[in-house]
């Protein structure tokens, strides 16, 4: 059976109808055209697919549409575009933090639910709040490195 | 063809039209072909480079096209760490035909000689006058509709520019803000296919009831062939809930015909092989000294890309469209025409960007499953994405294989004779590797075919299970045997490294083993038996960055470890130094390597390809085994594959060491055998417990530990 569902997601109000038990990324995918938020394993255990749903970061394939209604949702294209990056995004580029880059939005949001909660985590809160986030190219010293660019560049006393 | 043709860089010799490559573009944009293909590797990035160099222009004007059977040059597959070798090559040369093509063109309209022009970004300058013109103006008379010569000379080291530096890739940004991937495409009319893979490798279809899948909504149709089963629907969720209820109506006959998954060892010694000679040398004395022998082993590994495979087809007027991040673009569309039996000419296979791949995955099998899908309903595109648990269960693994090593020493030290011999299936199934075709869903039809024996490249390409087989040493007496098992149980395929992960362990922790017989330290032991100087300065580079102290003993718990090899024995030079920690686990704290890759392109390009291969390498290492039943691949998902985490990945430093007058050589697998040869050197430094099994779970600790 399908439904009319309203979300908010990054800011703007949407219908969509379909079955309401339909995992929310296939919404944000291919209903509503954010292909930021990258497909893994469908089961909860990759991290690609996060998103923000009020503030908390979750699986968006492990998240069934209903979940979603009437929160805000936060996806990738909802942090920066292209031409104005977050500086989250801009640490990442600055860091060339990404070899395939598969998995590297659902750390950008792992890493944005942790700066909004923490905003200078040591190496080893970063550490911890990566690990249900998997990435296969090893970049993972990387990711690390941008995060810590975006934290110090934050305080406002860039290195270098 | 003229005779007077130099040589050329071999892809560019077998594509020589040099439009193909370059296209100079009137708005000041300069569109440049590889046929090597983004893997996640920065390759793509590391050619623009090259191509902005040799045509003097600035990085920013290139705009990198992806691989298409239409136009693209084709440069076989983007495999083996030979993307910058031949890729890059082939570019360099192309683009400075096309440089001095358009300078040819610019010293006609001035009446000039070619010695009095100078380029800056694509403007060209008569020296002492005021005459300019641009590439961009010149577009139009500058003839590159012909063939490539050989007769301009490419760059010397000490005129690069920007060749060497660390310019940004050109993919990242897209990747980090949206749509960046095959995942990604949207074509008009697109329709979503899912396939129900059988539950074991050679399970036949005995029923299908497709009454529930064919009433679900969306659902346009059913593809059955042979034991080949998809669904095509109009939604996405929608295909997967009909793939789910068709996989309920299936009734499957399978057979208990896998060995058992923890006795491979004993599996591979005991089947019928393939022997070839890879080294024999003997001694020219044989003074007595002590012998050691030992045994390693590795099991099967899976790429486990964390995008699962992904295609599209469209059948449409005649025309078969594939869209795939396959690594082999033209072999795929050759594989695809000859299995259907069609005209290459009328398939046409183009490349987009897929999630790190490491090796022969699924792709290749996804844009197959795409095509059979789509030609059911002719006129939409199909997009197929494999399930988590298919990519797992279906990609071709990287084989498993059992090493044995011999050697002997002399009185001071010295080794005199080394034996070793290896078992396990060869590495390649590539598609267009061998007359039976390659892709998967192919053998699950009626009339099906069997799946291709893998095969090795010659030994003097790399080869493949013998990859790094031969030490690099120098020992007076060597001999080295590869036994290549013909029973493939399991499917199987090239992975990062091939052969040279576990051949490269076991010859790197049996110099340890001898090492510490002969009471030298590993480094000195390592350069004792080693004549090329480039090979030992990586191990001194490494050693340095390290703080290696010689003969210094592990505390029992902490410990340093080095492992060395250079890739192919003709490519990279990698030195990889680390530290461990052992309780439980083994933690891998900290990793050094030092690198000697000739001329580097890109520096953070090569970084990053190697921080990333260690840390890979180090799951492997320490954490992944696929595994079976007696019937199916029990390995399905994240749950029963761990990889290495955020917490538990080590830190690693680089050392490069730049080389700019040599040839470039690529930087992608070398680090494998080292980094695990490294990790089980370091826990032994620790604890004086030598782990040869692969991977070093905490069980296999504490087994070794009671030997
Ligand atoms: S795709 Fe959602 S956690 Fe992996
Ligand atoms: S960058 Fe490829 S999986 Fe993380």
């Amino acid at each position: 059976m399908t439904e009319t569902i309203k979300l908010n997601v990054n800011g703007v109000e949407h219908s969509v109808t379909a079955e309401a038990d339909t995992p929310l990324i296939y919404i944000l995918r291919n209903d509503l055209n954010l292909m930021g938020t990258r497909f893994g394993c469908g089961l909860g255990q990759c991290g690609a697919c996060n998103v923000l749903i009020d503030g908390n970061n979750v699986a968006s394939c492990d998240t069934p549409l209903w979940a979603a209604a009437g929160k805000r949702t936060t996806t990738i294209e909802g942090l920066g575009t292209p031409d104005h990056l977050h500086p989250l995004q801009q640490a990442f580029v600055d860091e060339q933090a990404a070899q395939c880059g598969y998995c590297v939005n659902g750390i950008i949001i792992s890493a944005k639910a942790l700066l909004d909660r923490n905003p200078e985590p040591g190496e080893d809160e970063i550490r911890a709040a990566l690990d249900r986030n998997l990435c296969r190219c090893g970049t993972h010293n990387r990711f690390i490195r941008a995060i810590q660019r975006m934290v110090r560049e934050a305080k406002g006393n860039v290195a270098r | 063809m003229s005779n007077s043709t130099a040589k050329l860089p071999p892809t560019l010799d077998k594509n020589r039209r040099l439009d193909r490559w370059v296209r100079i573009n009137i708005e000041g944009t300069v569109t440049v072909r590889t046929g090597k293909v983004e893997i996640g590797q920065g390759i793509v990035s590391a050619i623009a480079q090259i191509a902005a160099e040799e045509l003097d222009i600035n990085y920013s004007r290139i705009r990198m096209m992806p691989v298409d059977t239409t136009i693209s040059p084709n440069e076989g597959s983007t495999s083996g760490s030979r993307s910058v070798e031949e890729g890059g090559e082939a570019m360099r040369q192309a683009c400075a035909e096309i440089r001095d093509a358009l300078l040819q063109a610019a010293a006609r309209k001035f009446d000039t000689s070619l010695e009095k022009l100078s380029v800056e970004d694509g403007t060209i300058r008569v020296r002492g006058s005021s005459d300019t013109i641009t590439y961009w103006q010149l577009a139009p008379e500058a003839n590159l509709a012909r063939d490539a010569t050989g007769q301009v000379r490419p760059k010397h080291a000490d005129e690069f520019k920007l060749v060497g530096k660390a310019l940004p890739r050109l993919d990242i940004t897209a990747k980090l803000t949206g749509a960046a991937f095959i995942h990604d495409l949207v074509l008009p009319g697109m329709l979503h296919g899912r396939i129900v893979r059988p539950p074991s490798y050679r399970a036949k279809l005995l029923s299908l009831d497709d009454g529930a899948a064919r009433a679900m909504p969306g659902v346009r149709a059913i593809v059955r062939e042979g034991s080949f089963i998809g669904v095509i629907a109009g939604r996405e969720e929608q295909a997967v809930k009909a793939m789910q209820a068709l996989a309920r109506g299936c009734e499957w006959r399978e057979q208990a015909d896998l060995p058992d998954v923890d006795a491979m060892p004993e599996f591979l010694l005991a089947q019928a092989a393939e022997d070839e000679n890879l080294s024999d040398k003997s001694a020219a004395s044989t003074a007595p000294g002590k012998t050691l022998t030992a045994t390693y082993t590795r099991p099967y590994l899976a790429h486990a890309s964390i995008g699962p495979s992904c295609a599209l087809a469209w059948w449409h007027e005649g025309t078969l469209e594939v869209w795939s991040h396959s690594q082999s673009i033209y072999a795929l569309r050759d594989e695809i025409a000859k299995i259907l039996k069609l005209s290459p000419d009328n398939v046409i296979a183009r490349h987009a960007d897929g999630a790190g791949c490491y090796g022969h995955n699924g792709a290749d099998d996804a844009a197959f499953d795409a095509v059979l899908l789509a030609r059911a309903v002719e006129g939409h595109p199909v997009r197929v994405q494999w399930m988590r648990e298919d990519e797992f269960a279906w990609e071709p693994f990287g084989p498993a294989m059992v090493v044995k090593v011999g050697g002997s020493l002399s009185v001071n030290g010295n080794v005199t004779e080394w034996k070793e011999e290896i078992w396990g299936n060869r590495h390649v199934s590539r598609p267009g590797r061998h007359p039976d075709p390659g892709l998967l869903a192919a053998w699950h039809f009626d009339q099906g075919y069997e799946p291709p024996p893998a095969v090795d490249m010659p030994l003097a390409m790399g080869g493949g299970s013998q990859r790094n087989a031969v030490p690099y040493y120098d020992f007076p007496g060597q001999s080295v045997i590869n036994h290549a098992v013909k029973a493939m149980p399991v499917r199987t395929s090239t992975l990062r490294a091939l052969g040279a992960y576990i051949n490269v362990f076991a010859i790197e922790s049996f110099m340890d083993e001898l090492a510490a017989a002969a009471g030298i330290d590993p480094v000195e032991f390592r350069l004792r038996h080693l004549k090329d100087e480039r090979a030992q300065a990586v191990i001194r580079a490494a050693a340095a960055k390290a703080g290696w102290k010689p003969n210094a003993k592990g505390d029992g718990t902490h410990g340093m470890g080095i492992g060395f090899a250079r890739y192919k024995n003709i490519g990279d030079y990698v030195a990889v130094i680390a530290k461990v920690a052992v309780a439980e686990s083994v933690r891998v704290v900290r990793v050094v390597a030092a690198i000697d890759c000739g001329c580097i392109v890109n520096p953070d390009g090569i970084i990053n390809q190697v921080e990333g291969g260690i840390v890979q390498a180090t799951s492997w290492t320490l954490k992944e085994q696929v595994r079976f039943d007696r019937t199916r691949i029990t390995t399905r998902t994240w749950e029963d594959y761990p990889i290495l985490n955020f917490s538990e990945a080590p830190k690693v430093e680089t050392v490069l060491i730049n080389r700019p007058e040599q040839a470039s050589l690529g930087v992608g697998e070398g680090m494998a055998g080292p980094t695990a040869a490294a990790i089980a050197n370091a826990v032994f430094n620790a604890m004086g417990v030598r782990v040869r099994e692969l991977p070093m779970t905490p069980e296999r600790i504490v087994a070794a530990m009671g030997e």
